[in-house]
C-alpha cells in the first residue's frame, strides 16, 4: 500500500494553522526527551509514562479532552508499544507545560500530531525496561518479550513486571531512535479494539471532572454582563444599588479593551466591557443581573440585522457579483458553453451558535503574582502567553490546569473568559469562578458563519461532470476578507478532479464576531456541494450513486505524499460500502427516500446514506448508515461513537438551528428558542469503519459534513422537494 | 434554614435565598457537583435529580420549597454496587464530553424504576427533556435496554429467591 507521510500541508489544516497555531508541526512529531533519563531511580520513564509501585501505569494525555476521546485514545497509543496491560493503566491529563508541545484540541488534530510521538514515548520505555532486564539477568536484550506488563525471557522461563524494573530501567540512558522498533500494525494488542472511555466511571458517578467544577479555598463566584450588541461600551451602572443586594460582594465595570472582537485564539487577548458582578455563590450573582441597569455606549457596537446580511448576499449571488478569484482551471466558459445540461442553484446557511451543554466558565486565581488557571480550554498551549501579557505577570509563574470540558465544537478555542475571570480575580483580591449563563454563552459566541454559494454545473453529451462554477458570498468585517469560516477553501474535490472550475466570491459586510464551527467551511460548503450533484444526476437523467463516483473519477491521490488530501480510492470504498449497506436501489415504502453524500474534511473520507419518509412538512429520518476511512483505527468504540454522535448534530443543527442578529445582538437566548434535536427525533445509526490501514486521523469532525446533504438528498427522493437553505425550518420543515 | 434529605442524609441550608433554585444549592452549598448547570430554564436536563424519587430539574425548584423532602443525586444511586443504568452506562461506554450523562442517568433510572421493561417510544418519551449536543442518544437508548435487561432478570432472581423462602 501506498503510503503517504503525515505532512499536514492541506489548505483546511493550514487554514487552522495559521489561525490559531502559527508555527509548524514537524512531522515526525516527536518532542525532546528531556525528561528520560533521570539522574535518580524514579518511576518515571518520560513524560508520558509513569510507573507505580502497585503496579499500574499513569499515561498522561497532553491534549484536551471535550468529548472527541482523546484522553482515552492517546493514551492507548502509549500502551499498545509499550506492552502495558491496559486494566491497569490509569490515563491522566498531563498538566500544561512546554514539554508536552501543542497542547490543543482543534482541526481533528490530536491524533494525527501525536501518533508518532505517543508511539515512540510507549516503545522507548519498552525498550528501557527490557534493557534493565537484560542487564539483571545478564540475557541478551533480543531474546526478551513483551506483554500485559511485564517482561519475559523464554529460554531460562524468568519474567519481571514492570513495576519490578522501572527503578533501574529510569536510570538507562535514552536509546537511540535508531533502536527502538515500533510494531507493525499486525502485532497490535490494543489498538483497533473498543476500549470504553477512561473516564467513564467518573462521570457516570457524577466525580467533580469537569471544567465547571473546579473550587478552591477562598474563592467567590462572578457573573459578567456585557452589552447584547457585540462592541458596545458600559458608561455607568447602577453599582451602589446591585453592591447592597443580598450575597453580592462588589459590583464594577472592566473597561475591556478595544476591538474588533476577533476570533484570533493564538494572539489574542481582548475582552469587551462590561459590568462584573461578584457574590459569596452563583445565585447571587444571576439574581443581582435583573437589578442591574447598564447606560451602554452605542457608538462602536454593531449594528448588524441578519436579514439583511442574506438579503445583500442572495442579491449578490443573483447578479453574478465577482470581487475575488478563489481558484480556476480548465477553461470554464467554453465547458459550458459546450455542455449538453446546465444547472444552476443557490444554497444558503444561517449563524448557527455551538451551544454546548457547559456553557463557558472558569476559575482564576490571579489575587498576586502567582497566577492559576483551572480551565476546560480547547487552547491551554495559548493562555499563558496572553494571560501574562494582560495581567503583566512572568509566564513562569502561571500555572494552567487542564480539565474536562463539557463539549468543544471549537467554542472553547477562545480563551476571552479566562481573561475576563482573572481581571475580576485581580480586581477583588481572590480566586474568582466566573460562571456565564446559558444566554451569555449564547449572546457572545463566535458563530458559525452564514454562507451563501451559487453552484453551476455542466454536464457533457457523455453524462460526465466537466464544468463547475462557485460563487461564494462571504460575511465580512472590512469588506475585503472573509470572517472567519465565512468563505470556501480550494478542495481537491472539485478543484483537482472537475476539468473545468471556478471558484469566485463577493463579500457582505457584517461584524458579528464567526469562529471555528465543528468542520468549518465543510459543514456548510459540504450541503451545498453535495446537494447540487445530486441536483445534476437528477436533471442529467442519472443514478446518484454513479454520477457521484463518475464524478471523482479514479486519479487516487490527488496530492501524493499528503495525507490530507483527496485518494478518490478511499472515496470510492465508502460509497460503494454505504450504499452496499444501506441498501441502494431497493425498492422503498411508499412516502420514503433514500439521500447519499460524500465528503472529505479533516483527512477523513466519509459516506453517509439517510432514509426519511416524509408527510406533509414533517420529516422522519429512519436510519443513516454511515461508511467512514479514517486509517488506522486506534479506539473503535470511541470512533464509532464520534460517527454516530456526528449524525446526529449533524441533523440537530440542521433541523432547527438559526441565530438571528438584531441591531448587533442576538435574538435568540436559550435552548428553547435554539432547539437541540432530542431523543424522539434521533435516527438509528449504523457505522462502518473501513480500516484502510492508512496512517490515523482524526473523526471529531469529518462525519458531520455529509450528513445535512445526505438528508438532503433523502428528502428530495421523498417527496420531489429540493431543500437549499439551512436550517431546514426555513421551508417549514420539522423534523419528527 | 431549610433541611433536605440529600442521598439519605440531612443537609441544612442556613443564610441562602429561599428563592435559590436546587441546582445552585446543591452545587455550591453541598458539595454536589454532579449535577449540572445547562441552561437554567428547565429545557436540556442537565441537572435532572430525583424528588422522592421521580426525576425533576433542579434548576426549577427553589430550594427554600423542600423543607423535609428526598432529594437523590447521581452520586447518591449506587448503593453497594453501581446502579444498573451506571453500569450500562460504562459497558456501553455512552459518554462523549459526559457533560450531560448525569442528568441522562437520572432520568434512566427514574424511568426503569417504575417501569422496567420500556418499549423504545417509552424510552424516546422518558428521555425527551434530555438533551445531548454530542449527540449519544444512540447509545443512551441501547444502554437503557441493556440496563432494563439486567434489571429485569435481576428482579425475577430476588422474585424466584423470595418465593424459594416462602416455600421453604
Amino acid at each position: 500500500m501506498n503510503q503517504p507521510s503525515n505532512q499536514i500541508a492541506n489548505t483546511e489544516r493550514r487554514d487552522f494553522l495559521k489561525i490559531s497555531l502559527g508555527l509548524a508541526l514537524s512531522s515526525t512529531g516527536s518532542i525532546s526527551m528531556m525528561s528520560l533519563a533521570s539522574a535518580e531511580a524514579s518511576g518515571t520513564l518520560n513524560a508520558y509514562v509513569n510507573i507505580n509501585a502497585d503496579g499500574s501505569v499513569t499515561i498522561y494525555g497532553p491534549n484536551p479532552e471535550v468529548g472527541q476521546g482523546v484522553n482515552t485514545s492517546l493514551p492507548m497509543i502509549v500502551a499498545e508499544e509499550l506492552d502495558a496491560k491496559w486494566e491497569d493503566v490509569q490515563c491522566e491529563a498531563a498538566p500544561v507545560q512546554q514539554q508536552y508541545g501543542m497542547q490543543f484540541a482543534g482541526g481533528s488534530l490530536s491524533i494525527p500530531m501525536r501518533w508518532d510521538e505517543m508511539r515512540k514515548m510507549g516503545a522507548t520505555a519498552r525498550e528501557m525496561l527490557c534493557r534493565a532486564a537484560a542487564s539483571q539477568w545478564n540475557v541478551p536484550r533480543d531474546e526478551l518479550i513483551t506483554a500485559d506488563s511485564l517482561v519475559r525471557h523464554g529460554p531460562s522461563g524468568k519474567s519481571a513486571h514492570y513495576k519490578d524494573l522501572v527503578a533501574a530501567a529510569s536510570l538507562i540512558a535514552v536509546p537511540d531512535e535508531a533502536d527502538v522498533r515500533l510494531k507493525a500494525p499486525a502485532d497490535y494488542r490494543l489498538l483497533g479494539k473498543r476500549i470504553s472511555n477512561a473516564s467513564a466511571e467518573g462521570i457516570a458517578t457524577g466525580k467533580p471532572i469537569f471544567g465547571i467544577d473546579a473550587k478552591v479555598d477562598g474563592m467567590v463566584y462572578a457573573s459578567f454582563v456585557k452589552c447584547p450588541s457585540i462592541g458596545g461600551v458600559a458608561k455607568s451602572a447602577n453599582l451602589e444599588a446591585v453592591r447592597a443586594l443580598p450575597g453580592v460582594i462588589d459590583a464594577f465595570i472592566l473597561d475591556g479593551t478595544p476591538g474588533p472582537y476577533n476570533f484570533d485564539i493564538r494572539e489574542s487577548h481582548t475582552i469587551q466591557s462590561g459590568v462584573a458582578i461578584v457574590g459569596k455563590d452563583t445565585w447571587s450573582t444571576f439574581k443581582a443581573r435583573e437589578a442591574l441597569k447598564v447606560d451602554w455606549d452605542l457608538s462602536a457596537a454593531s449594528q448588524d440585522d441578519s436579514d439583511v446580511i442574506e438579503a445583500e448576499a442572495l442579491a449578490a449571488l443573483a447578479a453574478g457579483k465577482v470581487e475575488a478569484e478563489i481558484e480556476r482551471t480548465g477553461d470554464v466558459e467554453a465547458a459550458f458553453a459546450n455542455a449538453a445540461m446546465t444547472a444552476d442553484a443557490t444554497y444558503s446557511t444561517d449563524f448557527v451558535s455551538h451551544a454546548q451543554l457547559e456553557p463557558q466558565g472558569v476559575l482564576v486565581s490571579a489575587a498576586t503574582s502567582a497566577v492559576e488557571v483551572w480551565t476546560s480550554s480547547q487552547t491551554p498551549v495559548f493562555i499563558t502567553s496572553n494571560l501574562a501579557k494582560l495581567l503583566d505577570v512572568t509566564p513562569g509563574n502561571i500555572t494552567v490546569h487542564q480539565l474536562r470540558g463539557g463539549g468543544g465544537f471549537g467554542r472553547r478555542l477562545s480563551n476571552e473568559y479566562i481573561f475576563e475571570a482573572a481581571l475580576i480575580s485581580r480586581r477583588v483580591g481572590a480566586p474568582v469562578k466566573l460562571q456565564w449563563k446559558r444566554e451569555d454563552d449564547m449572546a457572545f459566541d463566535y458563530f458559525r458563519a452564514p454562507t451563501y454559494y451559487r453552484l453551476q454545473g455542466a454536464v457533457a453529451a457523455d453524462g460526465q461532470l466537466v464544468g463547475w462554477k462557485n460563487l461564494v458570498a462571504a460575511a465580512s468585517a472590512d469588506g475585503e476578507n472573509a470572517n472567519y469560516g465565512a468563505s470556501y477553501r480550494p478542495y481537491d474535490f472539485p478543484g483537482k478532479v472537475i476539468p473545468n472550475v471556478a471558484v469566485e466570491q463577493s463579500f457582505v459586510k457584517s461584524q458579528t464576531p464567526t469562529g471555528a464551527w465543528r468542520a468549518p467551511i465543510s459543514n456548510v460548503y459540504a450541503f451545498a456541494e453535495q446537494s447540487f450533484i445530486a441536483e445534476l444526476a437528477h436533471k442529467a437523467g442519472q443514478d446518484h450513486r454513479d454520477f457521484l463516483l463518475n464524478a471523482i473519477g479514479d486519479k487516487g491521490w490527488i496530492k501524493e505524499g499528503d495525507m490530507a488530501s483527496l485518494n478518490t480510492a478511499r472515496a470510492r470504498a465508502t460509497i460503494e460500502a454505504v450504499t452496499k449497506a444501506a441498501g441502494w436501489g431497493r425498492k422503498l415504502p411508499e412516502g420514503h427516500g433514500l439521500g447519499l453524500a460524500f465528503f472529505l474534511s479533516h483527512s477523513g473520507h466519509i459516506a453517509e446514506v439517510a432514509e426519511v419518509s416524509v408527510d406533509g412538512k414533517n420529516i422522519t429520518v429512519h436510519d443513516v448508515w454511515v461508511a467512514a476511512d479514517v486509517g488506522q483505527v486506534v479506539n473503535l468504540s470511541g470512533l464509532e461513537n464520534q460517527l454516530q454522535g456526528s449524525v446526529v448534530d449533524g441533523l440537530s443543527t440542521m433541523a432547527a438551528q438559526s441565530i438571528s442578529i438584531k441591531n448587533g445582538a442576538v435574538v435568540q437566548s436559550n435552548y428553547d428558542s435554539y432547539p437541540l434535536l432530542r431523543m424522539p427525533q434521533s435516527p438509528r445509526v449504523h457505522v462502518d469503519v473501513l480500516n484502510s490501514g492508512y496512517r490515523p486521523t482524526g473523526a471529531g469532525e469529518p462525519a458531520l459534513p455529509p450528513l445535512a446533504p445526505a438528508v438532503c438528498n433523502a428528502v428530495f427522493n421523498a417527496c420531489g422537494e429540493r431543500i437549499r437553505a439551512l436550517p431546514i425550518s426555513k421551508a417549514g420543515f420539522t423534523i419528527v | 434554614m431549610t433541611t433536605i434529605t440529600i442521598n439519605g442524609k440531612d443537609h441544612s441550608f442556613n443564610g441562602i435565598d429561599p428563592a435559590m433554585p436546587l441546582l445552585w444549592a446543591l452545587r455550591d452549598h453541598a458539595e454536589i457537583q454532579g449535577v449540572k448547570y445547562g441552561c437554567g430554564v428547565g429545557q436540556c436536563g442537565a441537572c435532572t435529580v430525583w424528588l422522592d424519587g421521580y426525576a425533576v430539574r433542579s434548576c426549577q425548584l427553589t430550594v427554600g420549597a423542600l423543607e423535609g423532602r428526598a432529594v437523590t443525586t447521581v452520586e447518591g444511586l449506587a448503593t453497594a454496587t453501581l446502579h444498573p443504568v451506571q453500569q450500562a452506562w460504562i459497558d456501553h461506554d455512552v459518554a462523549q464530553c459526559g457533560y450531560c450523562q448525569a442528568g441522562q442517568i437520572m432520568s434512566a433510572a427514574a424511568l426503569l424504576e417504575r417501569n422496567p421493561s420500556p418499549t423504545d417510544d417509552e424510552i424516546d418519551a422518558a428521555m425527551a427533556g434530555n438533551l445531548c449536543r454530542c449527540g449519544t442518544y444512540v447509545r443512551i437508548k441501547s444502554a437503557i435496554k441493556a440496563a432494563s435487561g439486567a434489571m429485569t432478570a435481576s428482579a425475577l432472581f430476588y422474585n424466584a429467591m423470595e418465593a424459594e423462602e416462602v416455600s421453604a
